[in-house]
Formats: structure tokens, C-alpha cells, sequence
């Protein structure tokens, strides 16, 4: 092998100067096994030393499901037509934890990861990928459990049943990690310069699901507080919740302009994502 | 014939700001910004100094490198050194694209893996199987290639019994030996290594050091080496880098490079002068230690000859004293003393200059200090400086390195052996 360098024939170059939009989905996929690995370290390493181990995955929304139940269904008395209370808010809760983990995991990327990012190179892309992926093993036990539920209240004669746009689900899953995984990236590259993002986030996704729709029905905030219904109708993730519900348990309306919104949303968060993560990848571990 | 260049490194500099990062960093962003939709420059690259640690600047911006420019050859083992602060560490980030230049560019003919840390990524939790190709894939190798290395690298770390162990189980040192293990089995083309040798035992880093030679001479590898190890620079490299405040000062051959590095980079703490030119009876008026040039220096090779040169005034009372000095190691420990009857060397009062050959290839690297005193014994003490020099003898590449490690006491007899 002999490859003469001469100054057109480099590997690759670093600069200071930033390309506007640089991602390099080639390097992504010669680093998969990393990709792999990483997603298998956080499955291997999620519940080590616990009794219950990935019954914890189960537990949280079941409980979640019940409370919710408990408070806004029996005690508020918000109405979920002829959709069982607790399968209405399991739906919305096994959906909203995808979003949140997947936020959650990728917005400190930077941070939690400064000590192997201080020391290798690899694409910084593959960190958050790879949480969005574990995520999307961790939900997918999750609709273990709601397809149960929803089997067991079936049976009992409870009036549900798949839509026929129950085929764009997998639809519904990309988007929602993608969404998730753009808006990580946004927070991640802002947060390691003010630090102030951090406590921002984590009680703005506590505010953000109480507008987006996931223990009622849109039409209820429509019908009641029509005030206020912009909050929840410029809500991407209020579509995206209202939309599962229908595919699911066919209740409420699927709106393919919201939808559509809702597509557009995603795409501009990701891009605007991957933009600002590129910019700061390059440089943040002198800021962290 | 045209050179075959792997890495070019071409005006690079890399500034960073001091202090609290965070406070007011969003009015410099705003200026920055401000400045940019303008179309001028940015108004914090025009300021920052030099970096030198120990003197207080004006600027809260500092350039930790400035202007590097070098090249390095396919096959080259090339050495970094210079002392702490000098911006080794920074290169190194730079050309293991950890972090960007602020200005300048870096160009790479080949994969690169860095060794800035081994043991980078591993989780304590995962076993030591698991660990290798969660490593060995941070480090930027295939599945596969691990896959097919995992047998000789588990054989090289020596940890065979543990491999299905997590390694939060294991000892330090196992901990350091797979990590090193998964990183020799690395193949880039250019590799980037710094002060890995450190580590394991004495055993352990004969092993590093001879793995590390099979990779730069067999795989016709480019290897970039950053140590503060003389002896393992020597032993390895074809070529140095000295870095000093941040600029490149010396580049070129190993063993002149290691020299200017003692020359020029002496470390503050040690004292190679003493003087005391108020001496109004009789006492040591200068000493100083001084290398074959007579220049002088306070960090020695251990096969370099040190010379103590004393200028010493002696009044007509004090004609009968003798003047000597005793050698202490760092552990107080004092190791030998010489002195001289002046009587049998002057006769009347005067400024007299002794010079003091200490033998080479006698005293072992440590650090010393020395002890001056002038005195007519059991009578009077004349001057007495305490620890008033002190130096160091470093490790720069003798067959003396084979024994780094183990106590081989205070100096290094040459002895008369006779095969009988």
C-alpha cells in the first residue's frame, strides 16, 4: 500500500472552520458495532444488582397508569368514552415514556459522556443514537404489558379495537425517537455551556405532559377550555399520543394535518439537532 | 525522492480561556456574534499570551499551542516532550480530534487511534470479555476485527482466569493490563500514546515497551509518543518534538532533542547556583553545577559528568580549614562526602576557584541535594550552606532503565571483575 499524500489525497482534515450542515453518516456506519455496543452496555448495565431487574420497566407505568386512573379518571372524572380509564392512560403513558427517555437520555449527552469524549474519537452521533435504540428496546416491553392489558380487558368485553391505521404505528415509534433524539440534541449542545438547561428540563417534560393530551382526550380540551386549546393543539406530541390512541384503542379523531405538523416539527427539530451537535462536538470538551 | 507524509500539522494554534468558564461567557458569545455579522474578526483571537503558568498575565485568554507546524512520516516514531504545561497534552487532542484548533489545520493520511488514556469507555459492570469489545470498539476497531484478535489479547493482558469477571472486581493493576492489552492489539496507521508505560508493574511495562517496539518497527507504523520517560523516548523513537510554552523549539534527532530538553527545560525547583557575594571573612562566595560546557544546569544524565565548581575566599586565620561537600538523596539519606585541607593547596589568604569533577555513571537517577561547609574540624565551623544545590540525575536511555523499579541503592560501583 502505498498512497501518496500530496495535499488533495488526506484521510480527512480538522479545522476550525465549521461546515453549516457536516454529518457524516458514512463514519456513523463504519462505527455500527459501537452503535451495538452500547446499546448492549445499557441493557446489560440498566439493572444490575436490582431484584426485579427489567420488571422495573413494567412497574413504572403500570403504577403510573393506576394513579392517573385513580385521580383523573374516578376522582376528576375525565371522561375516556368506552375505552377502559386505565388502558387509556397506559396507551398514553407507555407512548409519553418513550419521548421523555429518549429526551432525557440524549439531552446530557455531553456531560455524562465528557470522560470518554475527552479521550477518543468516535462520532458523537453514535451516544445518542444508541440511548434512542435502548429506549426503543425498553418500550418495546412495555407494549408487552399494554397488549396484555389490552387482551385481558378485550376478552372482558370492553368496546376496543385496532384501527386500520394501526399500520403506520411503526410510523409513530420513528417519530416520536426521532423528535425525542433532535430535541436531546438541541438541549445537550446548549447545556454545556449553561449549565441552567439542566433544571429547565427537568421540570419542563413534568409541564410538557399535561399539555399533550396524555391522560385526556384532545376534543375534552377543545370542549372545555376552548381558551386554551392552542396550547395543546401546537403540541406535536399532543398528535402523536391523540394518534396512538386512535390506532390503538380506534377512540378520538386521527388528524392528518396534525400529523403532517407534526412530521414537519420533527424534521425541523432534527435538523436544527444535528446542526447545533455538530457545532459543538467539535469543541465542547473545552467548555464542559 | 518525494517523503511519504502520513500527518501534517500546518499553523496550529489552540487558545483557551481562563477562569471561571460560564460566568460571562454569554456576553462573549454575544460580541462574537456581534463581530461575525459584521464581517470581522473575532475579537478574542487577538489577544492571549503565552502560557506560562507561573507568571501572571493580563489576558483571560491564553494560547496553550501556537503556531505547530511539523510533519511526520509514514513509519516515524515520533517523541513529544517538554515539561508539564507545555502543550503535549493539548496536541495530543488535537490529533486524536478530541477537541479542534482555534486556528491552523491538520491533515492525516491514515486512521488514528489514541492511547491518551487506556482503559477509556470500560464499564464495571461488564466483564472483562465484554469489556474488550466495548473498548476495542471505542477505540475504533470492528467486531470482527476484535473477534479475531480476543485469544492473543486476553493472552497479552494475562487475565485469562478473570475474563468472564466484572472488572469492577479487579485489581488495579488487571485493570490496567487488559486495558493496555485491548489497545496494543489496535491497528491504525497512525497511533497516538501518552505516558501509557507508567503503568503495571515493572514486568507488565518491559512487555508495553517491547509491544510497542514490535508496532512501530514490524507494522511500519507511525506512532506519536508523549512521555516524561527519557528512557523509553530514547528507546523508541526516531525522532523528538521539544514543546516549550506552547511552541515546537526542537525538532529533529532523538538524542539531541533529549539534551536540549535537559539544557533548556530545568525544572524551577531545583537550584544549580548559589551566591553570596557578601562574604566579608572567609566562606563560599559562589557555587554552582555545571555540565561539560560549563553552562549550567541542574538535570543531569547518569552517564553525564557533573562538575561543582567553588569559589571560596579564605582569610589568613582560617589557612589550616578544609572545605567539602556531603551528597543527600531525596530520602535524607546522605550518600558520600569529599573534601580538601586548603593547607595543602594555598598558602596565604586570597579568592580561590576549586573545581569538582563527580565521576560519571556513579550516582543513580534520583534527586540529590548538596551540602557545603568550610570548617577546621573540631575547632570552628567557617560556613556552613545547607542544601544550598540541588539536581537531579534522570534516566536517559544507559542500560541502567533494565533495573527502573527495583532498589539498586544510591550509586552505581564500577567494580574490577575478574573471570578466574
Amino acid at each position: 500500500m502505498s498512497i501518496k499524500n500530496t495535499k488533495e489525497t488526506w484521510l480527512f482534515s480538522i479545522s476550525p472552520n465549521n461546515k453549516f450542515f457536516s454529518i457524516n453518516f458514512n463514519e456513523i456506519w463504519q462505527y455500527r458495532d459501537l452503535l451495538f455496543l452500547f446499546v448492549k452496555r445499557d441493557v446489560i448495565t440498566a439493572h444490575k444488582q436490582t431484584v426485579l431487574g427489567p420488571l422495573w420497566y413494567l412497574i413504572q407505568p403500570l403504577f403510573t397508569s393506576i394513579t392517573f386512573t385513580i385521580i383523573f379518571n374516578n376522582l376528576a372524572g375525565i371522561e375516556t368514552g368506552s375505552v377502559p380509564p386505565f388502558l387509556f392512560n397506559l396507551t398514553g403513558i407507555a407512548v409519553w415514556n418513550y419521548f421523555t427517555s429518549c429526551l432525557t437520555g440524549t439531552s446530557n449527552t455531553f456531560a455524562n459522556n465528557a470522560g470518554i469524549f475527552g479521550k477518543v474519537y468516535f462520532p458523537r452521533m453514535i451516544s445518542p443514537l444508541s440511548k434512542v435504540i435502548s429506549n426503543l428496546l425498553k418500550f418495546g416491553i412495555q407494549l408487552i404489558i399494554l397488549t396484555v392489558f389490552y387482551l385481558y380487558f378485550y376478552l372482558n368485553g370492553a368496546a376496543i379495537s385496532l384501527n386500520f391505521s394501526f399500520i403506520l404505528f411503526p410510523f409513530i415509534v420513528l417519530i416520536i425517537g426521532i423528535f425525542g433524539l433532535g430535541l436531546g440534541m438541541i438541549i445537550s449542545s446548549m447545556v454545556t455551556k449553561y449549565r441552567d438547561l439542566n433544571y429547565l428540563v427537568g421540570f419542563g417534560v413534568q409541564l410538557l405532559m399535561y399539555v399533550s393530551a396524555v391522560m385526556y382526550p384532545m376534543a375534552l380540551v377543545q370542549q372545555k377550555m376552548p381558551n386554551f386549546v392552542w396550547l395543546v393543539k401546537y403540541n406535536p406530541l399532543a398528535y402523536i399520543i391523540e394518534s396512538t390512541r386512535h390506532m390503538i384503542l380506534n377512540v378520538g379523531q386521527l388528524s392528518i394535518g396534525g400529523l403532517v405538523y407534526t412530521l414537519g416539527v420533527t424534521i425541523a427539530v432534527f435538523i436544527v439537532g444535528i446542526l447545533l451537535f455538530n457545532r459543538t462536538e467539535k469543541n465542547f470538551i473545552d467548555t464542559v | 525522492m518525494r517523503k511519504d507524509i502520513i500527518l501534517s500539522i500546518e499553523n496550529v494554534s489552540k487558545q483557551y480561556r481562563l477562569g471561571q468558564i460560564g460566568t460571562g461567557a454569554l456576553g462573549h458569545d454575544l460580541n462574537r456574534w456581534w463581530h461575525r455579522i459584521r464581517g470581522k474578526e473575532d475579537p478574542y483571537l487577538k489577544i492571549g499570551e503565552v502560557n506560562d503558568r507561573s507568571t501572571k498575565g493580563t489576558s483571560d485568554y491564553v494560547w496553550a499551542l501556537k503556531d505547530i507546524n511539523f510533519k511526520v512520516e509514514r513509519g516515524e516514531v515520533v517523541g513529544v516532550i517538554g515539561k508539564n504545561g507545555a502543550g503535549k497534552s493539548t496536541l495530543l487532542k488535537l490529533m486524536s480530534r478530541v477537541t479542534s484548533p482555534t486556528t491552523g489545520e491538520i491533515n492525516f493520511g491514515g486512521r488514528v487511534a489514541s492511547l491518551l488514556e487506556v482503559g477509556t469507555g470500560f464499564h464495571g459492570e461488564m466483564t472483562g470479555r465484554e469489556n474488550i469489545f466495548l473498548n476495542g470498539a471505542i477505540l475504533g476497531m470492528t467486531k470482527k476485527e476484535i473477534a479475531s484478535k480476543l485469544d492473543e489479547i486476553i493472552e497479552f493482558s494475562g487475565c485469562e482466569r478473570y475474563i468472564d469477571t466484572p472488572v469492577k472486581r479487579y485489581s488495579s493493576g488487571m485493570y490496567v493490563r487488559l486495558a493496555f492489552a485491548v489497545a496494543a492489539f489496535l491497528e491504525p496507521e497512525i497511533l497516538i500514546v501518552d505516558e501509557v508505560l507508567a503503568v503495571g508493574d515493572a514486568e507488565f511495562q518491559k512487555k508495553a515497551i517491547g509491544k510497542m517496539q514490535d508496532i512501530s518497527r514490524g507494522g511500519g507504523r507511525t506512532v506519536l509518543f508523549v512521555s516524561h520517560n527519557m528512557a523509553a523516548v530514547k528507546q523508541l523513537c526516531s525522532k523528538v518534538i521539544v514543546l516549550e510554552f506552547g511552541t515546537v523549539v526542537f525538532e529533529g534527532n532523538t538524542n539531541d532533542g533529549i539534551e536540549y530538553y535537559l539544557q533548556s527545560n530545568q525544572y524551577d525547583g531545583y537550584i544549580g547556583h548559589y551566591v553570596n557575594e557578601a562574604v566579608e571573612e572567609s566562606g563560599f562566595v559562589s557555587l554552582a553545577l555545571l555540565d561539560k560546557n560549563y553552562a549550567i544546569r541542574t538535570e543531569f544524565g547518569f552517564d553525564e559528568l557533573i562538575t561543582i565548581k567553588i569559589n571560596v575566599k579564605v582569610t589568613e586565620q582560617y589557612l589550616n580549614s578544609h572545605i567539602g561537600f556531603r551528597v543527600i538523596d531525596r530520602n535524607e539519606r546522605v550518600i558520600f562526602t569529599s573534601e580538601i585541607k586548603l593547607a595543602s593547596e594555598i598558602d596565604k589568604a586570597g579568592l580561590y576557584q576549586f573545581e569538582v569533577k563527580l565521576p560519571q555513571q556513579f550516582l543513580v537517577p534520583n534527586k540529590f541535594k548538596l551540602t557545603f561547609g568550610m570548617h577546621i574540624p573540631n575547632v570552628a565551623l567557617i560556613d556552613y550552606q545547607e542544601e544550598c544545590l540541588s539536581f537531579e540525575i534522570v534516566e536517559t536511555g544507559s542500560d541502567f532503565h533494565l533495573f527502573s523499579g527495583n532498589d539498586y541503592g544510591c550509586v552505581f560501583m564500577d567494580c574490577d571483575w575478574k573471570i578466574l
